[in-house]
């Protein structure tokens, strides 16, 4: 087992700075063998498998308590993981960020203590405020699993925001950190949900994709990290309220997908034109990039 | 003060006993079962809680404080008597407790009340509802007597109530539900789930009990001690070898080849955490855990050592 982890990156787990224990367990669950085991596969990902462009980082800070808040790419959950992998390697000290899982996870054996061993909670109200009181990094995607439905052709859009991050974030005084996330819809071109098979597997749906499964394509993907944004009040205030500062972050992420996906345009122009350099004449040239 | 306690025969309630004479205080017990090498300052009333001498020692020894630990946990006792003892009990305690003067009752439940679920809470506030009585049915007396002693908060505005929800024991004595189910040399756990498990050593909750008594803090208050650890890791800390079964298979195995035997509602708790926040009781108390859980675990592994 310990062969699938990268001494570097034990490390690197090492200068996590969150109460371990002497098993190397934290008090959510999270051990530092399974973080150091996923970071090491993550880290494929990340810097080998996708091209992962990253800008605003520095927005995240080093320590306290914090909320990631961003749109869903990709049927699967390639955007969480992405984000997560960004906090680890970029920032110094590295930060575990925190998402907030389906309940289905928890139920799918093995899925469920995966996620746990990684810092991956169950979507709770109570868990959330938890970890914020705890000073952790939490990750929220407010569109849900509608968010992970989106077909191809929605990919860049947003469907409805929940309102329960924006309550929480002013109850606890945290500040959010909207990010913009590009790319995931290209890795997984979401041609139809497949409720079915959900029903199967105990998942809301099994998103399919012209390659049958859900296995992600190795594209560019582009996170953009913003300023945060803090609202005042208690958390208490009229839906009408909560509702107009869940606009603003919303259009803040829709800002910020906009500037993911110039970069990205402009990074598979340049690499193209980097290509067509070196090219023979002549040679088809049709990735799936280039649609957009 | 004097104090009574219900149910002083119990590992904790001896304990609690002699915690309490140690720092000065008249102790009075009342329980069913004998307890031979009791403390010589310590009187003992050989009765049932719930029958009219448990009240003659109330009506003559007027206590000040209760601490009742008349609860039975381990479920070998058929539900019909354990929701007598647990239940008729309880109330039979409160209303001594009402009329004959008891200034301070203290309950002593558990933190299984909150119950296990896929979709419960880590860290469950006091006021998080009884999710036992749905996801393990055979529980749902300890939770009727915990929420019935809550309602003397209300009822009883004269006397100081204080209900607690301790998290599991472990320690030396291999007292109480977990130790219990650590007892073989093979632990069984289902496959795919490894929840996180709270406990906390004997010596931390007689502490934990005692500082409720002294303080008398009034309300209900989660206690718990050190952090919570997975449940492979207090089988392998303990000295034990997990055997994960998958569901169905861990269902016919119980009770087999030397594993423990489980109700049908117990593999929730098996599957899902059940973690307390404790922040409040430490807040209202100064209450400071001793033991942490390595040593908990070494503890009970070198008081049971697997055989062979």
């Amino acid at each position: 087992m310990s062969l699938l982890i990268d001494p570097e990156i034990a490390a690197r787990v090492d200068r996590l700075e969150l109460p371990f224990n002497a098993y190397g367990v934290d008090p959510y669950g999270a051990s530092k063998k399974h973080l150091a085991r996923l970071f090491t596969a993550f880290r494929f990902l990340y810097r080998h498998y996708f091209t992962v462009g990253v800008e605003g980082i520095e927005h995240v800070p080093a320590r306290g308590r914090a909320m990631l808040v961003g749109n869903h790419s990709g049927g699967i959950a390639i955007d969480g993981a992405m984000v997560i992998t960004s906090c680890f390697f970029e920032l110094e000290p590295p930060r575990l960020a925190q998402g907030m899982a389906e309940k289905f996870m928890a139920q799918t054996p093995f899925m469920g203590l995966l996620a746990t061993r990684s810092g991956q909670l169950t979507g709770l109200v109570e868990t959330a405020e938890h970890l914020l009181h705890d000073d952790r990094l939490l990750m929220i995607f407010p569109e849900g699993a509608r968010g992970t439905a989106k077909l191809y052709p929605e990919r860049n859009t947003l469907v409805h925001f929940g309102s329960g991050f924006m309550r929480l974030a002013m109850k606890t005084r945290t500040p959010i950190i909207p990010f913009g996330f590009v790319g995931g819809g290209e890795a997984i071109p979401t041609i139809a949900n497949s409720y079915a098979l959900g029903k199967l597997f105990g998942a809301p749906y099994v998103p399919i994709t012209p390659w049958g499964v859900a296995l992600p394509a190795p594209v560019r993907l582009e996170l953009t990290y913003s300023a945060p944004m803090r609202f005042e009040g208690t958390g208490t205030e009229e839906d009408e309220v909560i509702e107009g500062y869940v606009e603003q972050v919303k259009q803040r992420i829709a800002g910020l997908i906009e500037e993911g996906r110039e970069r990205r345009r402009k990074a598979l122009a340049w690499s193209r034109g980097a290509e067509d350099e070196g090219r023979l004449e002549g040679e088809p040239d049709g990735t799936k990039e280039e649609q957009r | 003060m004097r104090v009574l306690i219900p149910g002083i025969s119990g590992v904790l309630g001896q304990r609690v006993a002699r915690r309490l004479l140690e720092q000065g205080h008249e102790v009075i017990g009342i329980d069913r079962r004998p307890w031979h090498d009791a403390p010589a300052g310590i009187e003992l009333h050989n009765v049932d809680i719930r029958k009219r001498a448990a009240e003659d020692v109330f009506r003559k020894k007027r206590p000040q404080a209760v601490i009742h630990m008349a609860t039975v946990t381990h479920l070998v006792e058929k539900t019909a008597e354990r929701y007598k003892i647990n239940l008729g009990g309880t109330r039979a305690v409160f209303e001594h407790c009402r009329d004959w003067g008891v200034e301070h009752a203290i309950f002593v439940g558990r933190h299984t009340y909150y119950g296990a679920a896929a979709d419960s809470p880590l860290y469950h506030k006091e006021e998080d509802p009884p999710m036992a009585v749905t996801t393990f049915p055979e529980l749902s007396d300890l939770v009727a007597a915990d929420l019935y002693a809550c309602t003397a908060l209300w009822r009883l505005p004269n006397l100081c109530t204080t209900v607690l929800r301790m998290v599991y024991t472990l320690g030396p004595t291999g007292h109480g539900t977990l130790a219990t189910f650590l007892r073989g040399r093979h632990v069984p756990m289902v496959l795919g789930f490894d929840p996180l498990f709270h406990f906390m050593h004997e010596e931390d909750v007689t502490t934990a009990i005692c500082l409720a008594l002294e303080k008398r803090v009034q309300g209900v208050y989660n206690v718990a001690g050190p952090q919570p650890v997975p449940l492979s890791v207090v089988v392998r800390g303990t000295g034990r070898s997990p055997i994960p079964l998958p569901e169905i298979a861990f269902r016919a195995a119980l009770g087999r080849f030397g594993l423990p035997r489980l109700p049908p509602g117990a593999l929730a708790h098996i599957k899902y955490p059940v973690v307390v926040d404790s922040e409040a009781f430490r807040a209202a108390t100064g209450f400071v855990h001793q033991v942490d859980e390595v040593r908990a675990m070494q503890e009970y592994r070198d008081a049971f050592p697997v055989r062979g």
